[in-house]
């Protein structure tokens, strides 16, 4: 059974990785980085990015709604957004972000707020798949460590 | 007997994160412990600059492009012009060639992307070695 539920994990981690949600590489950097004093590093990580880039988003919001957009800020505030989603492996975000930003260069406030729009459908999309993937791994530990040979 | 980052027997790098972005701060202070390094973090390069002229140093300085109060650029000028030669590496996700290459200008050893990863610290662990 507890073989099932780790195939299980890993399946749901497999999925995040094919459908784009998540970079391989970078996730499984942080992964590597999980030991017995710190086993929920990537749920710490991960739950950091989403508690801070609140407040970029909010920022970015506000800052789509003046007129004219200040597409310097605008540039500023995503490449540190862009920044934080990289780091914890975000492809489609990271995605988004580039596009954005390449609409900030060439001054198209239309597509900017477009992207945003997109990028926050993401963002809460991937929110929710982090917290069930999270959830499910947490269940999966426990009853690793109660399964293991002594 | 030298461990993988040993300068000599007990000692051990440490290396000092100037990072604005609280998760790659996280993440690279995880990633260096795992390679031995003592590691200090601060938010933008004013701190860093503050930390030296308070008298500590630090064998590596892993230094961001864009920071607010002061940015990598100049906090990395500031510590050259104190006659600070420890290694910096410029650590940056943007930037034109020429905006990474302004910074390097600014007293850089090397710059690489971020996040760092496990090949790039193996990297910059093969480079430490020659220089200490």
């Amino acid at each position: 059974m507890e073989r099932n539920l780790h195939r299980q994990l890993a399946n749901m981690k497999k999925s995040l990785f094919d459908q784009g949600y998540l970079d391989h590489e970078q996730f499984t950097q942080l992964e590597e980085l999980q030991d017995e004093a710190n086993p929920n590093f990537v749920e710490e990580v991960v739950t950091l990015y989403y508690r801070d880039s609140a407040r970029l988003i909010q920022n970015i919001e506000q800052a789509l709604e003046k007129n004219p957009l200040d597409f310097a800020k605008l540039d500023n505030y995503m490449h540190q957004f862009k920044g934080s989603s990289c780091s914890i492996g975000a492809r489609k975000l990271k995605n988004e972000c580039t596009q954005f930003i390449e609409y900030c260069k060439t001054g198209n406030g239309e597509g900017c707020k477009r992207t945003f729009q997109q990028l926050k459908k993401e963002y809460s999309s991937l929110k929710k798949k982090l917290e069930h993937y999270f959830q499910f791994a947490r269940q999966v530990g426990p009853l690793e460590k109660a399964c293991r040979p002594k | 007997m030298m461990s993988k980052n040993n300068l000599a027997l007990g000692q051990k790098f440490s290396v000092l994160i100037v990072d604005d972005d609280k998760i790659i701060r996280r993440i690279h202070k995880m990633l260096l412990t795992k390679f031995e390094f003592e590691s200090h973090a601060v938010e933008n390069g004013k701190e860093a600059v503050d930390l030296y002229i308070s008298g500590k140093n630090f064998d590596l300085i892993l230094m961001d492009m864009e920071m607010a109060v002061m940015d990598g650029p100049k906090a990395t000028r500031e510590l050259r012009s104190m006659g600070i030669n420890n290694v910096i590496v410029g650590v940056t996700s943007r930037g034109s060639t020429s905006e990474k290459q302004a910074f390097t200008e600014a007293g850089l050893d090397y710059c690489v992307e971020k996040p760092l990863s496990s090949e790039t610290i193996t990297s910059l662990l093969k480079e430490l070695a020659k220089k200490y």
